[in-house]
């Protein structure tokens, strides 16, 4: 089934232009392997690039340029990409999508997951980048996370289960942009565990009583 | 840096690809123009495309040498552009070029023009290299990846002719509009950023990017 909730065209096109930083071009990414439709939208894009690319000028390049790099063409390439690793495949019970599993240190139950609140795990994904913080959410089938608003952007996707909240229902390869205007309550779906893949800008604000309880845990 | 003297080409439909009724048969013209056209390497998208195969299939040297001629001041300018000092940018752009010899095969016509493809090689290494952080990119191998529902036989065709549609509505973007758009794709910089240097709110360059891709829309006959 494909994604029916999609990144801003925006935000693919920065992923294009590759001026999106890296924790949410991973995001976008994951998506994209997920979505025929945005990585159409992308491939436009590209080809925008592509265009001004072709277009807006040349700068002199050195007099032995060619050579240098003509007398290096037959030198030993580099090794062909390995397969894809199946190390704690056999433990994994999730399809990740390999631009996200190239962060992840190994299969989903292994990676060490905090508490946050009842029925919710987070663990973070570490990149060189600055920027925002991305990770992963785990949310027991049926759970409330607590209400909270958001102090900067946040983006959620969805990688297994699905979860429901006012703006709708989240599915695999869905993602939901929150900006700093929405307060949210998103509940988990009955029978699977949700799985979601988590950029945020800013420090979420818990509005609930429970959730200002829970304060402390939810600073990622 | 993009006055008003910088205006794009017009646009000029590859006749090559145009004309094609099957794919054996375009691919022997192709190639056939490919040769003709000589040293003078021209910016014709189908010539360059053609090269681009040509080092894919055959290895093919000095087909490599009329795409190094053509790109790498193209790349060396952009990684300029992109606060690259000259030496660096030389550097980067003749480790480009050694990247696009040895990724040629994964080089696909029925996806991107070279430009484009060449283009997304250039920004790689540029994040790579200039910007030190990993560039996560989806990958068609992957057990994981949902593929297209069906591929058009005739995609090649609908590369270029989509590659000239792109041509066509950028150069008949109102110049505020191609400005923000120049300014995404060429310099490094966050929409945030972009609207502090042009003094605007971010409102207002978001609008604008919007207002951009709906008329590449339009153009690409996406939306009535």
């Amino acid at each position: 089934m494909n994604a029916s909730h999609h990144p801003s065209d925006d935000l693919l096109w920065s992923y294009a232009a590759g001026s999106l930083d890296e924790p949410s071009s991973i995001l976008i990414a994951t998506h994209l392997s997920l979505c025929p439709a945005c990585r159409a939208v992308v491939a436009k894009a590209e080809g925008m690039g592509g265009e001004l690319f072709e277009n807006s000028g040349t700068a002199d390049i050195d007099a032995g340029s060619l050579d240098a790099v003509l007398a290096r063409l037959d030198e030993t390439e580099e090794a062909p990409r390995i397969a894809l690793e199946t190390v704690g495949e056999e433990a994994e019970s999730v399809s990740v999508p390999r631009p996200l599993k190239d962060y992840l240190p190994g299969s989903i139950p292994s990676l060490s997951w905090r508490w946050l609140g009842p029925g919710v795990h987070y663990t973070a994904i570490k990149t060189e980048a600055r920027g925002p913080k991305v990770g992963l959410l785990r949310i027991a089938p049926g759970t409330k996370v607590p209400m909270h608003g958001h102090s900067g952007n946040e983006m959620t996707m969805v990688l297994a289960g699905g979860y429901t909240d006012a703006t709708g229902n989240y599915q695999r390869g869905d993602v939901e942009a929150a900006d700093d205007g929405l307060v949210h309550q998103p509940v988990a779906d009955a029978g699977e565990e949700c799985l979601c893949l988590v950029v945020t800008e800013g420090e979420l604000q818990p509005t609930g009583m429970i959730a200002k309880v829970l304060q402390p845990f939810f600073r990622f | 840096m993009f006055g008003v003297h910088e205006r794009f080409d017009v646009p000029r439909p590859p006749a090559v690809l145009m004309k094609g009724s099957t794919a054996g048969s375009r691919r022997g013209r192709r190639a056939v123009i490919a040769k003709k056209s000589g040293a003078a390497a021209t910016s014709d998208t189908v010539v360059m495309t053609e090269l681009l195969v040509l080092i894919a299939q055959h290895r093919d040297k000095d087909a490599f040498s009329r795409l190094f001629a053509h790109y790498a001041p193209r790349i060396k300018s952009y990684l300029m552009r992109q606060g690259a000092n000259q030496a660096s940018a030389e550097e980067l752009s003749q480790e480009a070029m050694v990247s696009v010899w040895r990724k040629a095969d994964r080089f696909d016509p029925t996806k991107a023009s070279a430009g484009t493809w060449i283009f997304t090689v250039a920004r790689n290494l540029r994040i790579d290299a200039l910007r030190k952080e990993r560039r996560p990119n989806f990958d068609p191998e992957d057990p994981a990846f949902v593929p297209e529902a069906e591929t058009s036989p005739d995609r090649a065709v609908e590369v270029g002719e989509t590659q000239v549609k792109i041509k066509a509505a950028i150069a008949e973007l109102p110049e505020e509009q191609a400005e923000v758009i120049r300014l995404s794709f060429y310099q490094d910089k966050p929409h945030g950023e972009i609207a502090e240097e042009l003094d605007l709110p971010l409102g207002t360059v978001k609008s604008r990017l919007r207002l951009a891709m709906r008329r590449l829309r339009l153009a690409l006959g996406e939306e009535q």
